[in-house]
């Protein structure tokens, strides 16, 4: 169904190439995973056969991309939308309409689809999504998860026999990420639909793919997902298990892992337990530098933060984790003194953020939002770093200094000159945390650090808040990622509705729940280990 | 009659007559300066736009606070450039700055007087409500809804005008976000020199939308080469915007005092029948190969629209035209402006739209 010969791509002639040579065949009927490390091309070669590139993007392309018959090179993207249902990163940024249904019907109306045609396939497309009962809602109201979906749904209606989707999943909580997933499972399986996804949490998505398409450098290795998962530069937490109990090929579903487990079970059922972050039994933290009481945010006539109490002791690392919309930005913001409050009160070593001006407001907290870009103003690192002194009023050099000390890549000479822009992920995060780092902040929090980044560089961001915390920082981290808390978190903050609903020790909000359990937990239970890192050391203690 | 459609199903009405309500409005608030009838106008059209508003998050906050600046204006640009022109009642004196004869009629400070502000009230009240006018039409049925009845010579033109329009608010919302933000920076001073820092990010935050947008809109088949022949297509332009012009041109004329009311009513008939010849031709109506979901109905609800917006504007011809001074209260000497009930009533019948369609289905519990 999906053809890619020989492809190369170069978007300017002065920059090497983004993918070469490639070669690829997707069967009709498969749902191929595209992984890799970040910044190395997915995204490229998702809209080479969406024909994005070259005819919107720009840039040159040699070889030939074919998808059902029809060659990229004489045809435009928009006449393969009978054929390609191709959804970006954010969903929302491509909607055109105001509603569901008028938006699955967009593309059958540039189409020039009869109405009769076109009032059957929106009902098939809304059945296939579950979004028959969203069929009224405004688009703007929709959570993430229901975009995506309407988002399938949209190009689904115009009769795709090929999703492209980019990252479906990154922006979404568990729960939306599953649906979106088993919906595209369910096309797949039921109408022979062709699927090429990215998906940097592959814990979520591997289990679905009947072949794994690994990106590196430009280069592409494609295959059977397990066999692949040998030589693959990133690997979910089931896997890493599997490399360090040696099983080979390493399964990648919890439940093939399971069926291997029991010896790895039954050897660590004699291990020390769980995780080197294990509370000691004992009371509670004493409360710390950060306290938080009552605090209540109202947006228009809707509460969206209700009575929050919370105490950051320093030298821990909260994760705050809860669906899409349960108040985890608000809290966050409302904590820095960003958003207005209704009520409460936050202290800070003994001050309140939003009582200060801002110069010493950061002085006391930091608060990275999820997109850094914000952040950002400057057009290269160096500027950024300069005219961070400059805001902070701190000694010249110093941000450039924090930035050496937590990136030293990032500062070294040749790359002080980038554009943050062209910056990866990771490193615009890390730039970030810099400038908000330089102002010595007592509590540092960040929203959704890691949407985006992969492997390599989530463990990189977990060391890195590890060692701010143990340097005496209280730390908050909002995300979904159940893996990157389970490996950074020493508690959980869970809410719901703009409540926070629980707190405690990583390890016990995260084995209590369904929806909130890393892999590695999944795998052994009922014992409590959550990372690999733990299993690893133990395994280590024993040997 | 009318009243039957009162437990009508939810729906969304006809964006058409939406519109034509909210211009109807428009010409009232034109062709009035009564304070009193301006302020039931402003209150009608709230009212209908915050009951029938097809999306209960876009409000009219908006546009009632342009309006208010709009009048603010006004009355500050009459106190510093009027220089007591008109009446005789000096309320205080602003410093006077001597300007060169060339200036002509401009003065810079000088006599405030009572009626001078009056008359700039007035004025201002004017345009300021016909801005909640526009504001409620965006309110009442989206700008994308209306699109689709935007001629097929037009589309292109419609849609760029369209995302334009709803991507304001977009960017709105941006800029506040990223105003938020300096603070996380440790700043939070105002003016100029902060704008600029935030209008990078920002700017360039809508830019990258944008360009998903088109990504999206491209590969989802918009734009694809039509049936048309390039020929009639340019020609069936050329008409419409000629056309529009016209139409432009003959409204302008018609609301300004001065101009030759035949004049400018031809100029309006000549350009609606240029634009409305090429949208009546066959297949002209929309863009070749292109097809619409689900048409709005045009049921009696639509009727009931247009039928109270009629009244309103016959009411009000009909007082100017016994007395053409009724609406225009005198500033000088300046009177307490007294309510012509005729003109008032008239307003009120438009309000009534209110209870005559259907609620937009998304807000059911708002039921009047």
């Amino acid at each position: 169904m999906i053809l890619l010969d020989q492809v190369s791509v170069r978007y300017r002639r002065s920059e090497p190439l983004v993918l070469r040579n490639v070669d690829l065949t997707v069967g009709e009927g498969e749902l191929a995973v595209v992984a890799g490390p970040t910044g190395t091309g997915k995204s490229t070669l998702l809209g080479c056969v969406a024909g994005l590139v070259p005819h919107f993007t720009g840039g040159v392309v040699h070889g030939r991309v074919v998808v059902g018959g029809r060659d990229t090179r004489t045809h435009r993207p928009g006449d393969l939308a009978d054929l390609i249902g191709y959804v970006g990163q954010d969903p929302a940024a491509g909607f055109v309409t105001d509603t569901v249904e008028d938006e699955v019907a967009y593309g059958l109306e540039c189409l020039g689809t009869a109405q009769p045609v076109m009032r059957r396939r929106v009902e098939d497309a809304l059945d296939l999504l579950s979004l028959a009962a969203l069929r009224s809602r405004r688009l703007r109201g929709l959570s993430g998860g229901e975009r995506q979906r309407v988002a399938i749904a949209a190009v689904l209606a115009t009769g795709s026999r090929v999703l492209v989707l980019d990252e479906p999943t990154s922006a979404l909580d568990p729960g939306g990420a599953e649906d979106v997933l088993a919906a595209v499972h369910r096309l797949v399986h039921d109408l022979g639909v062709t699927v090429l996804m990215t998906e940097h949490r592959l814990e979520r998505a591997l289990q679905f793919a009947d072949q794994l398409v690994l990106v590196e450098d430009g280069r592409v290795l494609a295959g059977e997902p397990s066999l692949l998962m040998e030589v693959s530069a990133v690997r979910p937490p089931v896997v890493e298990l599997a490399r360090l109990a040696g099983w080979s090929p390493p399964p990648v579903t919890v439940r093939d892992a399971r069926r291997r487990a029991d010896r790895l079970r039954h050897d660590l059922a004699a291990a020390p337990p769980s995780s080197p972050r294990e509370p000691a039994p004992g009371p509670p933290p004493a409360p710390g530098r950060v306290r938080i009481r009552g605090l209540t945010v109202r947006r228009g006539r809707r509460q969206v933060l209700h009575d929050a109490d919370l105490d950051i002791p320093a030298g821990v690392v909260v994760a705050l984790m809860g669906r899409n919309g349960a108040g985890k930005s608000t809290l966050l913001s409302a904590s820095a003194g960003l958003v207005a409050r209704e009520g409460g009160v936050v202290d800070v070593d003994g001050a309140d953020p939003a009582d200060l001006p801002a110069q010493q407001a950061i002085r006391l907290v930091g608060l990275v939002p999820d997109d850094p870009r914000l952040l950002l103003r400057a057009s290269s690192v160096a500027d950024e770093c300069v005219g961070a002194d400059d805001d902070t009023g701190v000694t010249p050099g110093a941000t450039r200094r924090m930035l050496a000390r937590i990136a030293p890549g990032l500062a070294g000479a040749h790359r002080v000159n980038h554009h943050p822009d062209d910056l990866s992920e990771g490193e615009r995060l890390t730039l970030a945390m810099a400038v908000i780092l330089t102002a010595g902040p007592s509590l540092l929090l960040l929203d959704e650090p890691t949407r985006g980044l992969d492997y390599a560089a989530k463990s990189r961001l977990s060391a890195m808040l590890r060692s701010f915390a143990a340097s005496g920082l209280a730390v908050v981290v909002a995300t979904h990622d159940v893996e990157f808390v389970a490996d950074v978190a020493d508690r959980v903050v869970t809410m719901a509705g703009g409540r926070i609903v629980a707190e405690g020790p990583a390890a016990d909000v995260l084995l209590s729940s369904y929806v909130h359990t890393p892999q590695v937990a999944k795998v052994l239970r009922p014992h409590r280990w959550l990372t690999v890192g733990a299993v690893a050391s133990a395994m280590k203690g024993e040997g | 009659m009318i009243m039957g459609t009162v437990r009508a199903v939810p729906r969304l009405l006809h964006p058409l007559a939406w519109w034509m309500w909210a211009v109807a409005m428009a010409v009232v608030a034109n062709r009035t300066r009564n304070p009193l009838i301006l302020v039931i106008l402003v209150a009608a059209v709230v009212l209908v736009a915050e009951l029938r508003g097809e999306d209960r998050d876009r409000r009219m906050t908006l546009f009632l606070w342009l309006a208010a600046v709009v009048v603010g204006i006004r009355v500050v640009a009459q106190i510093v450039f009027g220089g007591g022109a008109i009446g005789t009642t000096v309320l205080f004196r602003m410093p006077q700055v001597p300007l060169p004869e060339w200036t002509g009629a401009v003065r810079l400070g000088g006599p405030v007087t009572l009626e001078e502000l009056a008359d700039a009230l007035y004025g201002g009240m004017s345009v300021a409500a016909m801005i909640v006018c526009l504001g409620a039409a965006t309110v009442l049925a989206s700008p994308r809804r209306l699109l689709r009845y935007v001629p097929a010579t037009l589309y292109e033109v419609g849609t760029t005008l369209v995302v334009g329009l709803t991507y304001a608010p977009m960017l709105m919302d941006d800029a506040r976000t990223a105003w938020a933000a300096r603070r996380l920076r440790g700043r939070d001073g105002r003016g100029p020199r902060e704008v600029a820092r935030v209008a990078a990010p920002v700017l360039s935050a809508g830019l990258r939308r944008s360009m998903a947008l088109a990504a999206s809109m491209e590969s989802r088949g918009y734009g694809r080469p039509g049936a048309g022949r390039q020929g009639t297509r340019r020609v069936a332009g050329a008409m419409v915007l000629t056309g529009m012009v016209g139409v432009a041109l003959g409204v302008f004329g018609l609301m300004s005092a001065g101009t030759s009311r035949p004049v400018a009513a031809g100029c309006l008939l000549v350009g609606a029948a240029l634009a409305t010849a090429t949208v009546w031709r066959p297949g002209g109506r929309r863009p070749p190969g292109r097809t619409v979901y689900r048409p709005d109905r045009w049921s009696s609800a639509e009727w009931s629209v247009l039928i109270c917006a009629g009244v309103s504007v016959a009411a009000v011809f009909v007082v100017v035209a016994a007395d053409p001074g009724a609406l225009t209260p005198s500033t000088v000497p300046l009177s307490v402006p007294d309510l012509p009930w005729p003109a008032a009533l008239g307003v009120g019948v438009a309000a009534m739209v209110a209870w005559t369609t259907p609620v937009p289905p998304d807000r059911m519990e708002h039921r009047p």
